[in-house]
């Protein structure tokens, strides 16, 4: 029992959906019977990001009946290098307003559901109840335990993809005879440990690749064809172009599908994963409230005032050397220490003189202040908003990314 | 020898190494030679000696957890691999 159940009873194709569909009814394994499953399914879409594009434009053009998405975003030039969705005079436009408008370019026939609002553990059950097959596309550990959780609790399959620089995952958890992801991480790695694409930068194309394969699954379990990702996990590196699978195992002491589960209700997962899920999200880090240390804020305003009145103040960078690359306050004389190597170097700075600390938006930057206090050091700032922020609002002639 | 496979994410801990040569007739032994040679590592998969909880070691596409753990035996040529958590997909 590797697919679903779709009926395909009373469901009729007309003319104009046998023309546009030929290749598939031609095709043996999907044919009449298949292409009528396609049209009588739903699939969720969670994200309409890299993974949510190509899954979006794919599985209405392949006919599909019905397509949920769920995101709250708003297109940005930064997510034109790959969420192919969207075009370039798109920017500032509500996702789901492009989404569903290209979806319905494609395919006319395909009923396009839009929940423009954060996935929540108040939520998810409600949305996720009329759909068939679940898909995750989302970019934080909170929301990929919470899509995992209210999958195998509404007893839904969830195709799993999941991207970062070069690589990609594939999977298909929540199946009966199959794992959850829970079963293959059963706990979130710490916060700040692995960086999100946001910070760590991903590959163009990867979602476009890892995104298809996540349609190509969603469409087999739906159609009956072949063998689909339950039990397995595919690991695939661009940079070496690798495909390595990986067997799975449904874990008999999963607290969420396992003998004796003892997750029964959806949880607070950025409480669980000690991070926030959006960016809209009021959740406030625990870390930082456990380290206990202060971290000083000096707003934007107050570093150009400081600097115009010709204070010396010393500005440590703590991004990597490509991030250098693209913006800089070197004119300021900022000097550069990334944020892996500051305990290292820690020689170097004196822990006595009144440093600011300054990364892309202001979050690498206090994690290294609160590495920093407990060696003596006592006059730092967090510059509020980090250099995203100074080319926003003070120097407009340096780039944002 | 055997090799184990770095994913994306440890590239930087390892000189930017995609695969490292590594000995030891266990996983935990091998393990115990990569962070020799990659001292950076360290705290990467461990934790206070203890392999981290999200961190997945295979050996030859099969999770150590349902083998013998870190006291699985490795062969000449076996393939180990470190399956990351990675949540990107914007």
């Amino acid at each position: 029992m590797s697919f679903i159940n779709i009926s395909a009873d009373g469901v009729e194709l007309s003319t104009e959906e046998v023309k546009r569909y030929s290749r598939h009814l031609i095709l043996p394994d999907v044919g009449v019977e298949g292409q009528k499953k396609l049209k009588a399914s739903s699939v969720l879409l969670i994200g309409a990001g890299g993974l949510g594009s190509p899954l979006a434009m794919y599985l209405a053009a392949a006919g599909v009946g019905r397509i949920g998405i769920v995101d709250y975003d708003t297109v940005d030039f930064t997510n034109l290098q790959r969420q192919v969705l969207y075009s370039t005079e798109d920017v500032g436009k509500t996702k789901l307003e492009v989404a569903a408008a290209r979806i319905k370019g494609i395919n006319p026939f395909a009923q396009v559901d839009t929940y423009n609002e954060p996935l929540t553990s108040y939520n998810a059950k409600k949305i996720f109840a009329p759909y068939d097959i679940i898909i995750d596309g989302t970019d934080n550990f909170p929301t990929r335990y919470l899509v995992n959780d209210a999958s195998v609790m509404l007893g839904k399959p969830n195709v799993y993809g999941s991207i970062f620089r070069f690589e990609g995952q594939l999977s298909v958890f929540g199946m009966p005879d199959g794992p959850c992801y829970r079963c293959l991480y059963p706990e979130p790695p710490p916060p700040g440990l692995v960086p999100s694409c946001a910070e760590g930068g991903v590959l163009g194309v990867l979602p476009g690749i890892v995104g298809t394969m996540q349609a190509a699954e969603a469409i087999k379990l739906i159609t009956g064809v072949g063998t689909p990702m339950t039990n397995r996990l595919l690991l695939f590196d661009a940079s070496e172009m690798e495909f390595n699978e990986m067997r799975l195992r449904k874990n008999p002491n999963c607290v969420l599908c396992g003998d004796n589960p003892t997750v029964t209700e959806l949880i607070d997962y950025e409480v669980f994963c000690g991070m926030p899920a959006h960016d809209h999200s009021t959740y406030n880090n625990g870390v930082v409230e456990e380290s206990d240390i202060e971290v000083r804020q000096m707003s934007l305003q107050t570093l150009k005032s400081r600097l115009d009145a010709g204070e010396d103040l010393l500005i440590l960078d703590v991004r990597e050397p490509h991030e250098w690359e693209i913006s800089n306050l070197s004119n300021h004389g900022s000097f550069l220490i990334p944020k892996g190597k500051v305990l290292e170097r820690i020689a170097e700075l004196d822990p006595n003189v009144e440093m600011v600390v300054q990364c892309r938006t202001g979050g690498r930057s206090a994690d290294v202040i609160r590495q920093l206090v407990p060696h003596g050091f006592n006059n730092l700032w967090n510059l509020d908003g980090g250099i995203n922020g100074w080319a926003t609002e003070i120097d407009t002639s340096i780039p944002t990314y | 020898m055997s090799t184990i496979r770095i994913p994306t994410p440890l590239r930087q801990y390892t000189d930017g190494n995609a695969s490292v040569a590594i000995a030891g007739e266990t996983v935990g032994a091998a393990l115990q030679d990569l962070t020799t040679q990659f001292p950076a590592l360290e705290g990467q998969l461990f934790d206070e000696g203890k392999l981290r909880s999200f961190v997945n070691i295979y050996l030859n596409q099969e999770d150590i957890r349902y083998l013998n753990g870190e006291e699985t035996a490795v062969s000449a040529g076996d393939a180990l691999m470190i399956v990351p958590s990675i949540a990107g997909g914007k």
